[in-house]
């Protein structure tokens, strides 16, 4: 009874099938560096990497593109991880004390983590905390067998693997103290057991290391200590490799080696004790490798144990090797470092080849046989948030030469720091499909740098790094690094790692890039009103650049820009390495940040625009050819600049505020009230929380055309069509603004031998005002067919069917409310879908995306993708704008994954999970990027509680190879779509539009539609026409 | 008020570009600003057509692209004061059987439906007897709409934001809901009114009070929806919004009463200034019309911020919907002929027509005359304020309105 409007029909089972061939929504891989990583662990048989995380991941990492993630139901703290050699398993422990059996198993023919098995040690009757059974460390015997678990308490539990039973031999400080000297004993507990090491050449030996300084050789077979060592307050320790000593590190910041013989049961002095940062008080090392080498002097790496005063506050790892003395200095903590080196047995030496760090930001891995330890770079886990990351843009199907040349480029520019020793975690192999086409993207950072990042495959793996700072002058140069080096000679710093998360000028912040693929022209616009159009040179160069101001204001009286200044560019010529150099820089006046940009390689124009207008510059004359401002007279808050809202921020802090005292109080409302002061306590807060209650409102009011930041140019688009009349296509630009205005000029362009003499016209065509006045969020010209038009160069070069010519364009202006179609040249409305109306949400991003059938190689069909302010994504006929599907993607409170997201055109995307983390995502059943990879495991036998078949399987079979066929490249796509679009109306068949009986075009509201390209005598004689020969013309006012 | 009680305006030896129509000739002279008031302006007409003696009725297109009447000075200077610089007269014989409609974009919108999926007025004609105004020359701000279909319980609510610049005018915040199920009292989330600001098209229609609970916006349910969404949809339908909300005073919403049900059966909306506040008729067959809704009408406004569900309700006579015009200008032959399913329904005029003389005319419907037609609409109404309307003027309206549904306040 109260559904009156929008009922669905019963769903058309033909077209539902389609559907199913050409949408499916999956997850399918991270991409960058795991947020807030809390372990490490490596199986040097598997060559396998682990990362756990707090919030309560398991990342494993082996060759590129062989990856597993599991995740615990508990959203706690990972804080241990160890591998069971070659099994294939791991254990991990959580912040909770639970211990965790997981195991990489082939399903489908592809590996995949599991959890199998969780275990939590007993809490001990009688013992009120819980803590003295707090886990502490982990020793997995070389065996795999036995499992061995150090508690707060001090007390040693041993549980048998892998079925996580605890045996009943626990050894518990009692019985430890007993092959204690009296003298060491005094009553004192002897601590948590901070370490369990086992002996590297008997098996039932192991080494355990007490908090308070104690360690015991402990004979697990006998029971009995086999010698006892009396040291200070511990912090790890690590065998040699030949057993006949071993290290330990402790909480002053020096390590001590302890001989280990039978002959003197009770040690008391080490043979060697070193502060390598003293005399003055030093930081724990916290952990301590020592590694043998068959060259001579052992390797001893450790982190922490920096003085405490004048370097306190550094994340370090020191590598030292005889006299070779290196102090990597790096920019996040440390959590774990591993070497990597020789297992064998038989080996004499452990000659580690690398070694493994993960800080808190990044994973840095030095290659240790190479003089100067230079850093390897990482196939993966890239930090992408080495500045925070402030856009970001893709490219599909990038050719080849582009490719090579932004490798190449990268390449130099990585040259000198960096080794090209193979990546040395190699397990596992992947089987995905080696991609069909290159996919970039680009990352715009805080910092002013754009970051290129190879999207192909599996691992996001960075290409190069465009610095755009050093044209201009900021307040910081970039020296500190050269000069540093040289004037601190103890300790030995060397800074590694790229994360550097502080900004010189917040101004250089990325706002847009634009990248046209075939030209390689790129066009980068920022915080303070740079725009940028680079060129790709292979040639160092020194050149000035160009710049020119553009005036957005125009002649608007009465505005004074109250933000940040402009940046000044450099003066004199600049040195621009090899790579992206910029040929002329574009200043928006007055310098708000850039709000959208646009690129037209073939008519060498670029458009801008900011949140007071949009311009529109000839690179190739370096001229401007149009600024128009779209400030509403109303609009002040467009003038303050970034940094002046003071008052939203004020209320928003109330807010907060009031809502953190309102969770208090229903906190202490679930408190039992006994005492009078807590009852007065409950009705103050009782009182509280009424004041509180005043609810949140919202005001039902249209938009108005002076809501602030009216102006703001959201969206900029070039396009061949057809704007003056229905004969004449030609060059058009298009901008939108955060009112629904839409401005379309007619532009003039020379051909293309005469770009030098001949400038640019533009011409104001249409100024459209949609009725709702929501922002404007994307403008997209279709042709005859109701494709999306091709990219500038695609027709010329042959790699694109040129556009339907013939039949009628038209227009898909996306606002933030509804999507329309309108005819061109008329701008009559055709379809629309008002999103907002029907479903309660906002569309935050929309791209268009070709989607490919899985059932049939040459079916494609064309799709608007949107993401709304809910984090579902919708996709839509293009251009019937009929709803698709619909899919749950991204939690509405996460709105900088929402703010991030961005799409490519085949129908895949990218979003922010964390700082550091995109999530790639497939919205086409055809084109899907996961991980597809199998790791050979060696379990000796699975025990009875292991009943899983599918662990068995050790081995690869060709099998299951995925058909390479299923990744379709984008070029193929694309002209099968454009075959299929020849003899087809699939989009307008009465099965595509089966699906909801929305009523799209009985109800348009009326546009506001200024033509100015009709002379006025036309104008004069349509309006007549209209108004008094039919009185109501479709969408059209008036003046 | 006397014909030249408002003489226009600043640059009174300023031209304006007259361009008339009457049915497909045109003519364009030039017409001083100053000169006269409707009833010269109506000779002239008739002169420069060439068609004296033909009864006419006459529109101009104002700058939102509405077809609006003229027929009396304070329109006819509005015309001429909006002219800018072209005044667009069609001029109608008064005798067409289909009349011009005068509406908030008229000139635009086609006849197409309200909305596809709710009920479309049917096309009666119904022969007006009694000369009251005509309805049409009134911009449609609300209505009740679907009053067949829904419970009892729920009153569904058109909001015309069209042409005024009145705000909409209201809050709207979560709270709970209560409803009675076979299991008992459920409390679900539910998005309330909060507030009416004073003076907007919420308040002023009067039907949307304080604390009712919002079921539907535009058709849709807005149960699961946060309340940030909801406003979403009503932003973005504000311009034709439709709330089908459940009042919070349930005491005026349904009476049954006898009387009301013959005259609804007719399809003919009547409405009446009606003391009880809103009468349904619940027609045990129910007609495909919209039917009969008499609502407490024009304007009875809740007081402002009153949260109080009892709907004492308190006529405040502002912004009342009397439009008269001047009879002898309009010969009412055949004014309320038939309704044509027209977007609007336009719903008939608030009042029974008067006695022709009268002192003042207040027209206008246009926004800029809004404060003066509240002036003198409030001395011109003053029994019927703070209260029903005199029951002789309610029955003869009841009586003599034959139209569908809905009804209109300015």
């Amino acid at each position: 009874m109260m559904k009156f409007r929008f009922r669905r029909q019963g769903n058309d089972p033909q077209r539902e099938k389609i559907k199913q061939e050409l949408f499916a929504f999956n997850k399918t891989v991270e991409h960058g560096f795991p947020n807030q990583p809390s372990a490490l662990a490596y199986d040097p048989k598997l060559q396998l990497m682990a990362i756990g995380t707090k919030s309560g991941a398991i990342k494993v990492y082996g060759a590129p593109g062989v990856e597993f993630t599991g995740l615990h139901k508990d959203t706690a703290t990972v804080t241990q991880i160890h591998f069971l050699y070659g099994q294939g398993r791991i254990l991990s422990l959580l912040d909770d004390n639970s211990l965790h059996l997981w195991e990489i198993n082939l399903k489908d023919g592809y590996s995949h983590l599991e959890e199998i098995h969780s275990y939590t040690l007993p809490g001990r009757p009688g013992i009120e905390s819980t803590s003295a059974t707090r886990v502490t460390v982990l020793l997995l015997k070389l065996s795999c067998e036995l499992l061995c678990v150090g508690t707060e308490g001090g007390g040693v539990h041993f549980l048998e693997l892998p079925g996580l039973t605890l045996l009943d031999k626990s050894l518990l400080q009692e019985e430890v103290l007993q092959s204690v000297p009296e003298d060491y004993k005094h009553g004192k507990s002897l601590g948590p057991v901070e370490s369990l090491q086992e002996h590297p050449r008997l098996q039932d030996k192991i080494l355990i290391g007490y908090s308070r300084g104690l360690v015991l050789l402990w004979d697990m077979d006998t029971r009995h200590a086999d010698n006892v060592f009396l040291g200070k307050q511990l912090e790890s320790l690590v065998w040699e490799r030949s057993a006949s000593t071993f290290v330990s590190s402790h909480s002053d910041g020096g390590y001590m080696v302890w001989p280990v013989s039978s002959d003197a049961p009770c040690t008391t002095q080490p043979a060697t004790a070193t502060i390598p940062y003293g005399p003055f008080p030093c930081k724990a090392v916290n952990k301590i490798l020592w590694r043998t080498t068959e060259s001579g002097a052992p390797l001893v790496l450790f982190s922490g144990g920096m003085p405490r005063a004048s370097y306190g506050d550094r994340h370090c790892l020191t590598i030292l090797q005889d006299s070779t003395h290196v102090t990597l200095d790096f920019t996040s903590r440390v959590i774990d470092f591993f070497t990597i080196h020789c297992i064998d047995p038989q080996k004499e030496f452990d000659d580690p080849t690398a070694v493994v760090v993960l800080l808190e930001e990044e994973l840095v891995v030095i290659d240790l046989l190479t003089p100067g330890w230079p850093t390897v770079p990482s196939p993966y886990l890239a930090p992408l948030h080495s500045s925070a990351i402030t856009c970001s843009c893709h490219t599909s199907n990038v050719p080849t030469r582009l490719w090579e040349r932004i490798v190449s480029a990268g390449l130099q520019q990585q040259g000198q720091q960096q080794t090209h020793v193979s990546w040395p975690i190699c397990g596992g192999k992947s089987l995905a499909p080696e991609p069909k086409q290159k996919e970039l993207l680009l990352t715009g950072h805080e910092d002013g740098t754009v970051r290129f990042w190879d999207a192909s495959g599996v691992s996001l793996r960075p290409l190069y790094k465009l610095s755009t700072a050093n044209v201009f002058q900021t307040d910081c140069e970039h020296n500190d690094s050269l000069t540093q080096a040289g004037e601190e000679e103890w300790p030995p710093f060397r800074k590694v790692g790229c994360f550097d998360p502080y900004s010189d000028d917040p101004r250089l912040g990325i706002q847009k890039i634009c990248l046209c693929k075939y030209s390689g022209k790129l066009v980068v616009a920022g915080t303070a009103g740079q725009v940028m159009v680079m060129n790709l040179s292979e040639e160092k160069s020194e050149h000035m650049v160009d710049v020119a101001t553009v005036d957005l204001l125009q002649d608007r009286e009465g505005f004074t820009w109250k933000g940040h200044d402009r940046l000044p560019p450099k003066t004199g010529p600049v040195v621009f390495a090899p790579g992206y150099q910029p040929t002329v820089l574009a200043q928006c006046m007055p310098p708000a940040a850039v709000t959208a940009v646009t690129l037209h390689a073939e008519w060498n124009l670029i458009a801008f625009g900011t949140s007071h207008g949009f311009g529109l510059f000839d690179y190739h004359r370096r001229s401007p050819v149009l600024a128009r401002c779209t400030l509403h007279p109303n609009d002040s808050l467009a003038m303050e600049g970034p940094l002046s809202r003071v008052k939203s921020l004020k209320k928003s802090l109330r807010q907060s505020f009031r809502r953190i005292r309102k969770s208090r109080v229903s906190g202490k409302k679930r408190m039992v009230v006994n005492s009078p002061a807590s009852k007065v306590q409950e009705a103050n807060a009782h009182l509280a929380e009424q004041d509180d209650i005043a609810p949140v409102q919202r005001r039902i009011e249209p938009r108005s055309a002076d809501d602030s930041l009216s102006g703001v140019v959201r969206c900029l688009c070039f396009a061949d069509t057809y704007l003056r009349d229905g004969t004449h296509h030609g060059p058009t630009m298009w901008a939108g603004t955060n009112s629904g205005s839409v401005y379309a000029y007619a532009l003039e362009v020379p051909p293309q031998e005469r770009f030098s003499e001949q400038s640019v016209e533009a011409l104001l065509g249409k100024e459209i005002q949609l009725m709702h006045r929501a922002p404007v969020v994307s403008i997209a010209v279709l042709d005859g067919r109701g494709n999306p038009l091709p990219e500038p160069y695609e027709v010329s070069r042959d790699l694109a069917k040129a556009p339907d010519m013939q039949g009628s364009h038209s227009v898909l202006i996306a606002s933030e409310e509804q999507f329309k179609v309108f005819m061109l040249p008329k701008v009559s409305a055709k379809t629309k879908f008002k999103l907002t109306a029907h479903e309660g949400c906002r569309v935050r991003k929309v791209a268009l995306a070709n989607f490919g059938s899985t059932a049939s190689d040459d079916y494609a069909e064309n799709g608007l993708v949107c993401l709304t302010n809910l984090g579902d994504i919708h996709v839509f006929s293009v251009p019937a704008l009929r709803p698709q599907v619909r899919y749950d993607c991204i939690r509405k409170e996460d709105i900088s994954g929402i703010a991030s997201c961005v799409f490519t055109k085949t129908g895949q995307g990218f979003y922010l999970i964390s700082p550091s983390e995109y999530e790639r995502f497939s919205l086409s059943a055809r084109v899907i990027t996961e991980p597809l990879c199998q790791v050979e495991v060696d379990r000796p036998h699975d025990s009875a509680t292991l009943s899983d078949p599918t662990t068995a399987p050790p081995h690869a079979n060709g099998t299951h190879k995925k058909t390479t066929g299923e990744l379709k490249s984008l070029a193929e796509a694309e002209v099968d779509e454009l075959q299929h679009a020849l003899h087809s109306t699939a989009l307008d068949s009465p099965n595509s539009s089966a699906d909801l009986t929305l009523d799209t075009t009985g109800e348009l509201t009326v546009e506001d539609v200024k033509d100015f390209l009709v002379t006025v005598d036309e104008a004069e004689n349509n309006r007549r026409n209209i108004t008094e020969e039919d009185g109501r013309p479709p969408g059209i006012l008036i003046n | 008020m006397s014909r030249n009680h408002r003489t226009p305006l600043k640059n009174t030896d300023n031209l304006v570009e007259v361009k008339s129509k009457f049915e497909a000739e045109y003519r364009r002279f030039a017409l001083k600003r100053s000169n006269g008031g409707f009833e010269e302006f109506y000779k002239l007409l008739q002169t420069v057509h060439r068609i004296p003696g033909v009864d006419l009725l006459l529109g101009y297109a104002d700058v939102h692209g509405d077809l609006l009447p003229i027929n009396n000075d304070d329109n006819f200077h509005k015309a001429v004061t909006s002219a800018n610089p072209l005044l667009r007269i069609i001029i109608t014989r008064r005798d067409e059987d289909e009349p011009i409609v005068f509406a908030t974009n008229s000139l635009q919108r086609n006849k197409k439906k309200v909305l596809p999926g709710l009920r479309p007025a049917p096309q009666k004609s119904s022969k007006q007897q009694l000369t009251i105004g005509m309805p049409r020359d009134f911009r449609q701000i609300s209505s009740i709409i679907d009053v067949d279909i829904l419970p009892e319980t729920h009153r569904r609510v058109r909001l015309h934001k069209h042409g005024t610049n009145k705000p909409l005018g209201f809050y709207i915040r979560d709270g709970v809901s209560v409803r009675v199920t076979p299991q008992g009292v459920e409390k679900l989330p539910g998005v309330f009114i909060s507030r009416l600001v004073r003076g907007g098209l919420a308040e002023s229609t009067g039907l949307l009070a304080v604390n009712d609970e919002i079921l539907e916006v535009n058709g849709i349910n807005v149960a699961g929806k946060s309340l940030d969404q909801v406003t979403d949809m009503m932003v973005a339908n504000s311009h034709n919004l439709i709330v089908t909300v459940k009042p919070a005073n349930q005491r005026n919403n349904v009476v049954h009463r006898g009387s009301k049900a013959s005259l609804a059966g007719g399809g003919g909306g009547a409405r009446s200034a009606d003391s009880g506040g809103s009468t349904v008729s619940q027609d045990s067959a129910p007609s495909p019309t919209s039917q009969t809704v008499s609502q407490y009408s024009n304007s009875n406004s809740v007081a402002e911020g009153d949260s109080d569900d009892d709907g004492d309700l308190i006529i405040e006579s502002d912004s009342l919907p009397v439009y008269t015009p001047h009879r002898s200008l309009l010969p009412n032959g055949n004014s309320g002929s038939h309704d044509n399913g027209d977007n609007g329904n336009n719903g008939p005029a608030t009042l029974p027509r008067t006695h022709r003389p009268i002192p003042q005319s207040v027209s206008l419907p246009s926004n800029s005359s809004l404060s003066d037609s509240k002036a003198s609409l409030s001395s011109l109404t003053t029994p019927t304020h703070n209260g029903s309307r005199s029951p002789s003027k309610t029955s003869s309206s009841q009586e003599s309105m034959r139209e569908d549904g809905n009804f209109i306040t300015l």
